[in-house]
């Protein structure tokens, strides 16, 4: 039996291989060879490409090490993906659950647009637009003064709020859709079963519909923290000076610098920093969902 | 425990009223099915009780107390669903415990209070397992632990046996009447299906279009159906339509059908009379006994369904297909193509006027 179910199995994957050929072709070519590449890179002490005499070195990890603004930064890095994340918790959970669990038919597919909106605009023009609304006498100093009888100062472009601001914009959407899947997929009748048996809204919340919702959340906390942490567009032109972070200083190595090996390095101490905070949430997030 | 009443209780979506000036009074302690087709009101009926709906108009009181704008959360009534509704990231103990500790109550009274709602429906074992460990008929059991445990008012069901198999359903409807027995929880059932709602309860309320057709204990409904709709949806039943003489009819042929003394109409207007097909005797036109002032049809087999126990077989007569269920004691089998002579008492006739 159990040899003819092996049997069975790969005989299936022969027939799935040229299914799966194209992905993996795909895979290899864009992300594993670049990938390797900037390994190989992160080792050296020059880029071979410039010319230059080059030998393997381990310096390029050291530094991180040895200097403390790169830990300083990282650890901003991360305070900035926590925070971003949670605001996307406080903004995007209520909006799924209003989305599948609230409205219905044409109002929830006008609503749902609105949602996924920011997704099919470019990044760049999303984010000069909310530089258009934060700086002083831009859209938001501006509306509030025309409707304030006293005069205050809104300036919060280039500062940590407006980073906060454009990222959780940027990232909302995600939250959204992940937690709008799950809580859509949780029925009716339990909430009315949880409330036939006297539980008020709130108990409803905290031990039926978020528990059963939790996979979303994680899912998309996931999705909004690793991509955040290393950000570098939204706190380059939102944050201007206070705008510097992890991922500005890799993009400072190849672009400005051209060190690519400390950049490369950076990157992979990025990777391995977020992998491991992954690693450890796992178990408590797999137990609380 | 509480009696609860409905009067005179409409509720509409846009155009469509799905529920029209009802009112039942369901006594306290009772078991009382609901039954009607689908879109004909119940299900809606059932959860104005709950409290999940409010009516446009009308009341509902639960023992006494107007109940009609009190959120189902308040309402102190159990309720199991169709499809269980248990929670999946809970144990089967936390799902019964889930009433009594979103109220509040101390832990060692939730243990006790949980297991012995877990012993009466004979689950005491499985208070650690998962609801998806379960089969379908436990999960029943343990959706209606949770709905008692919490001693509401009323217990609303909602089709409970609607996605068991025969066998299992079977046993469900013998169970959930022992346990609605131990408790005498006034009990409201909702449910398409006649052979339950007969069976289970002791008044039914059958709903259509969203009025109540007729009401009352399940061989009352059943022997004397008020509607051609009650007739043939509780049991099967075949209709003759004719013109009443009084206390029957007489059918376009000129045959008179006599029916029992219950009902009596004026002379010359439309009316029908309908019988079970159980009552009617089925023979032979040769060397039968017709017993007098009996009612006589004559007619062609001309189907006959085979069940073991019994057969059915199909009569045509001037135009009508009747239903005659015969059981099998050995004695004769009709065939196919065969005439035959129908007859039954008037007392199995019952007379109902066109609707």
């Amino acid at each position: 039996m159990a040899g003819q179910v092996a049997i069975g199995s790969r005989s299936g994957l022969r027939s799935a291989l040229p299914l799966l050929l194209p992905a993996y072709l795909w895979l290899t070519v864009a992300i594993f060879l670049p990938l390797s590449a900037m390994v190989f890179f992160s080792f050296m002490t020059e880029l071979p490409l410039s010319g230059k005499a080059w030998a393997f070195t381990l310096d390029n990890y050291t530094a991180f090490f040895s200097q403390g603004l790169y830990l300083t930064l990282l650890l901003a890095s991360l305070r900035l993906g926590l925070e971003v994340t949670l605001w996307c918790i406080v903004i995007g959970y209520p909006a799924a659950y209003v989305l599948a669990k609230v409205l219905k038919g044409r109002s929830r597919e006008a609503i749902f647009l609105l949602v996924i909106l920011p997704f099919w605009s470019n990044g760049l023009v999303r984010i000069f637009s909310w530089a258009m609304v934060l700086r002083e006498g831009g859209i938001l100093d501006t509306a509030l003064n025309a409707v304030l009888p006293f005069k205050i100062n809104i300036d919060l472009m280039y500062s940590y709020p407006a980073v906060i601001i454009g990222l959780v914009h940027s990232y909302v959407p995600y939250m959204v859709l992940t937690c709008y899947l799950t809580l859509q997929a949780i029925d009716d009748s339990l909430i009315e079963a949880g409330r036939s048996l006297g539980a008020s809204r709130l108990q409803m919340l905290k031990r039926v519909i978020i528990p059963l919702s939790m996979p979303g959340l994680v899912a998309g906390a996931a999705l909004i923290f690793v991509p955040v942490v290393g950000s570098f567009m939204e706190p380059r032109i939102l944050g201007g000076r206070t705008g510097t972070f992890y991922g500005t200083v890799i993009e400072d190595q190849f672009v400005a610098v051209f060190n690519w090996p400390l950049g490369a390095a950076l990157s992979f101490i990025l990777l391995a920093v977020v992998l491991a905070i992954l690693a450890l949430a796992a178990p408590v997030l797999r137990r609380a969902a | 425990m509480a009696g609860v009443q409905v009067s005179n209780v409409s509720r509409s979506f846009g155009a469509h009223k799905a529920l029209d000036d009802v009112s039942i009074d369901f006594a306290d302690g009772g078991f009382y099915a609901l039954l009607g087709p689908s879109g004909s009101g119940k299900t809606t009926l059932l959860r104005q009780i709950a409290g999940f709906d409010f009516p446009d108009s009308g009341r509902i009181a639960i023992g006494g107390e107007s109940v009609e704008r009190v959120p189902v959360e308040k309402r102190r009534i159990g309720m199991v669903f169709q499809n269980y509704a248990l929670f999946p990231n809970m144990s089967v103990a936390d799902n019964v415990a889930f009433g009594l500790s979103v109220r509040g109550e101390a832990k060692a009274v939730i243990a006790a209070e949980v297991q012995r709602a877990l012993d009466l429906v004979q689950l005491g074992k499985l208070g650690g397992r998962r609801p998806h460990q379960l089969s379908g008929g436990q999960r029943q059991r343990v959706a209606l632990a949770r709905a008692i445990v919490t001693k509401p008012r009323v217990l609303l069901l909602d089709e409970p046996l609607g996605a068991l198999d025969k066998a299992l359903r079977v046993d469900m409807q013998i169970e959930l009447k022992r346990i609605q027995r131990e408790i005498g929880i006034t009990t409201i059932f909702v449910t398409h299906d006649q052979e339950e709602a007969l069976t289970m309860s002791d008044r039914i309320g059958i709903l259509r279009d969203g009025r109540l057709v007729q009401e009352g204990p399940p061989e009352e409904i059943y022997d004397s159906p008020k509607s051609e709709f009650a007739a043939t949806f509780l049991g099967d039943a075949n209709i003759l339509r004719g013109d009443s003489t009084g206390n029957g009819i007489r059918l376009a042929d000129g045959t008179t059908i006599a029916a029992g003394a219950g009902v009596s109409l004026a002379a010359g207007t439309k009316a029908s009379c309908a019988v079970r097909p159980e009552r009617i005797r089925i023979a032979t036109d040769a060397g039968s006994t017709v017993q007098a002032n009996g009612n006589v049809l004559r007619g062609q087999v001309s189907k006959r369904i085979f069940a073991g126990n019994n057969s059915t077989y199909f009569v045509e007569r001037d135009g009508q297909t009747l239903k005659v269920i015969v059981q099998n004691t050995g004695i004769e089998r009709l065939a196919e193509g065969q005439d035959v002579m129908l007859s039954w008492s008037p007392e199995s006739t019952v007379l109902i006027a066109a609707s």
